[in-house]
C-alpha cells in the first residue's frame, strides 16, 4: 500500500502545470487535494510518472458568481465551499448534498474539481454537476473549452478530458427561482461512497432526476410528475436501463428497489418545496 | 518551479507540534510514514492506508486530515499537529482525560486519530450537537468501544472545556 515512484512538480503557475501535462504525454496526473488520487496511488491502481501539484498556484482556489453560475476553481476545497456564506441561497441542492461528500477529515483537503476529474460513479459531486446541468472548464496549451456535464462523464472513471488538459474550474448554475430540489443517499456509513444517491429538481411541473451509484456514471433523466400514474413505471424502467450491478455492498435488485423508493422520495420532497 | 525527481530523497521542512522539523524523503513518501519512520512520531497510527479508517488523522494548519492521503512533500511549510502535541502522559489534555474517565478507548488503535478530529471540532464548535459529534466520528472506525463511550467522552470534554473557559 505504498505509491510507486514518481517525479513531483510543485507548479508555481498554471502555465507550468499545462506545460508539464503536455510534455508527459498522458503519464502525468494533476495532484490537488489528493483525496481521490492518493488511494489510487497507494493501491497502485494509478502509476503516473509525474505528479503536478497545483495547490500553490495563486488564485486557482477561487469561488465566485459569474454570469449566473458559481465558478469553482480547480484548487477550491470542499470544506471551503461548505463554509461559504450564502451557498444555501445560491445553490441549495449543493448546500444540501455537500455534507454527504466524504467526511470532515477528507473534505478539509479534497477539492470539488478533483472529484469531478476522478469521476467515480458513486461519488456525489459528479452526480450533482449532472443534476444541476453544470459545465467543466478544461484548458491545455492548445486550447480552452467547456464541456457540459452530460458529455463529460463517459464511463467508469473516464471522462472527456484529454491527456494534456486540466480542469481549471467547474461552473454550476445558480438556483432558479421557483425551483424545488432534494437529495438523498444510501451508504454504509454517512460519508462513504453511495450505494445509490438521487437528486431531483422540480420546476413548473418538469421533473429532472439524477441517479448515482448504479450505472458506470451518473445519469439524469426527465421524469413524470409526482401525481402521474406513469412515475412508478418510469422509475422501474430507469432501474433496468441503468443495468444495476451486484457488488459487495448491495445486489442489483436492491439497487433497483431503492431507486424506486429514493427516486420517488426526492421527487416528492422537491415538489413539496414549490407548492 | 521545484521539480523533485523520483527515487531521490528531498529535504522537506515543516512545523510539528510547534517545533521546526526536517525530513529527507522521496516524493512518493506518505506523511504517515514520514511522521512515524523519519520523525519517530509513532502516536499517529496507520490502519488502512486508503483514507477509510481514520487512524492516521492529524491536523494540518489546524484542520483534520488523513496523513495516509497526504504526501510528505505536500506539507512543506505547513504547521502540523499530532497526538503528541495534545498532552503528555502526566499532563493529559482535557479531551484525553475525558477519554480516560469515560473509557473512550480499549486497544487505543483508533484513539489518536479520533482525538485529533474531536480536538479540532471542539475548537471550532464548542457546543456540538449529538448529530455534529456523530457525523464527525463517521470519519473514524473503532473496532472495540461501540462508539458510545467515545460520544460520552466527547460530550464531557465539551462541557469541561466550556467550564474551563468561564473559570
Ligand atoms: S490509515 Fe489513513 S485513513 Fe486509514
Ligand atoms: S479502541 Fe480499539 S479500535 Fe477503537
Amino acid at each position: 500500500m505504498k505509491p510507486a515512484a514518481f517525479d513531483y512538480l510543485r507548479a508555481a503557475t498554471q502555465e507550468e502545470a499545462l506545460e508539464a501535462l503536455a510534455r508527459a504525454g498522458g503519464e502525468a496526473r494533476i495532484l490537488a487535494g489528493g483525496q481521490s488520487l492518493l488511494p489510487m496511488l497507494n493501491m497502485r491502481l494509478a502509476r503516473p510518472r509525474v505528479l503536478v501539484d497545483i495547490m500553490r498556484i495563486p488564485g486557482l482556489d477561487g469561488v465566485a458568481v459569474e454570469k449566473g453560475s458559481l465558478r469553482i476553481g480547480a484548487a477550491a476545497r470542499q470544506a471551503a465551499l461548505l463554509a461559504r456564506p450564502g451557498l444555501a441561497a445560491e445553490q441549495p441542492l449543493l448546500a444540501e448534498a455537500m455534507p454527504w461528500i466524504g467526511h470532515a477529515q477528507t473534505r478539509s483537503r479534497g477539492t470539488l474539481c478533483g472529484s469531478i476529474a476522478h469521476a467515480d460513479p458513486s461519488a456525489e459531486l459528479p452526480l450533482l454537476l449532472l443534476a444541476l446541468e453544470g459545465e467543466v472548464a478544461l484548458r491545455s496549451r492548445r486550447r480552452a473549452r467547456r464541456v457540459a456535464a452530460q458529455d463529460f462523464f463517459t464511463g467508469l472513471m473516464s471522462t472527456a478530458r484529454e491527456e494534456d488538459e486540466m480542469i481549471e474550474a467547474i461552473h454550476i448554475p445558480l438556483a432558479h427561482p421557483g425551483e424545488g430540489h432534494a437529495f438523498a443517499e444510501i451508504g454504509r456509513r454517512h460519508g462513504d461512497f453511495a450505494i445509490i444517491a438521487c437528486a431531483a429538481r422540480v420546476r413548473e411541473g418538469a421533473v429532472r432526476l439524477a441517479v448515482g451509484g448504479v450505472a458506470d456514471r451518473p445519469v439524469a433523466r426527465a421524469m413524470p410528475g409526482l401525481d402521474s400514474p406513469e412515475l412508478d413505471a418510469a422509475l422501474e424502467a430507469l432501474g433496468w436501463e441503468l443495468e444495476a450491478r451486484d457488488d459487495l455492498h448491495a445486489s442489483a435488485a436492491y439497487r433497483r428497489a431503492m431507486l424506486r423508493r429514493l427516486g420517488r422520495a426526492v421527487i416528492a420532497r422537491a415538489a413539496a418545496e414549490v407548492r | 518551479m521545484p521539480l523533485l525527481p523520483a527515487g531521490r530523497r528531498h529535504r522537506v521542512a515543516f512545523i510539528l507540534n510547534g517545533v521546526a522539523v526536517e525530513a529527507d524523503c522521496e516524493p512518493r513518501a506518505l506523511l504517515s510514514d514520514v511522521l512515524r519512520h523519519s520523525l519517530a512520531a509513532t502516536g499517529t497510527h496507520v490502519g488502512c492506508e486508503h483514507g477509510v479508517c481514520g487512524a492516521c488523522t492529524v491536523q494540518i494548519d489546524g484542520v483534520p486530515a488523513r496523513a495516509c492521503l497526504t504526501l510528505a512533500v505536500q506539507v512543506e511549510g505547513a504547521a502540523l499537529r499530532t497526538v503528541e502535541g495534545l498532552g503528555t502522559p502526566d499532563r493529559l489534555s482535557i479531551l484525553q482525560q475525558c477519554f480516560r474517565e469515560e473509557h473512550g478507548l480499549q486497544c487505543g488503535f483508533c484513539t489518536p486519530g479520533i482525538l485529533m478530529s474531536l480536538d479540532a471540532l471542539l475548537r471550532e464548535n464548542p457546543s456540538p450537537s449529538e448529530q455534529d459529534l456523530k457525523e464527525n466520528l463517521s470519519g473514524h472506525l473503532c473496532r472495540c468501544t461501540g462508539y458510545a463511550p467515545i460520544l460520552r467522552a466527547a460530550r464531557r470534554a465539551a462541557e469541561r472545556l466550556k467550564d474551563a473557559e468561564h473559570a
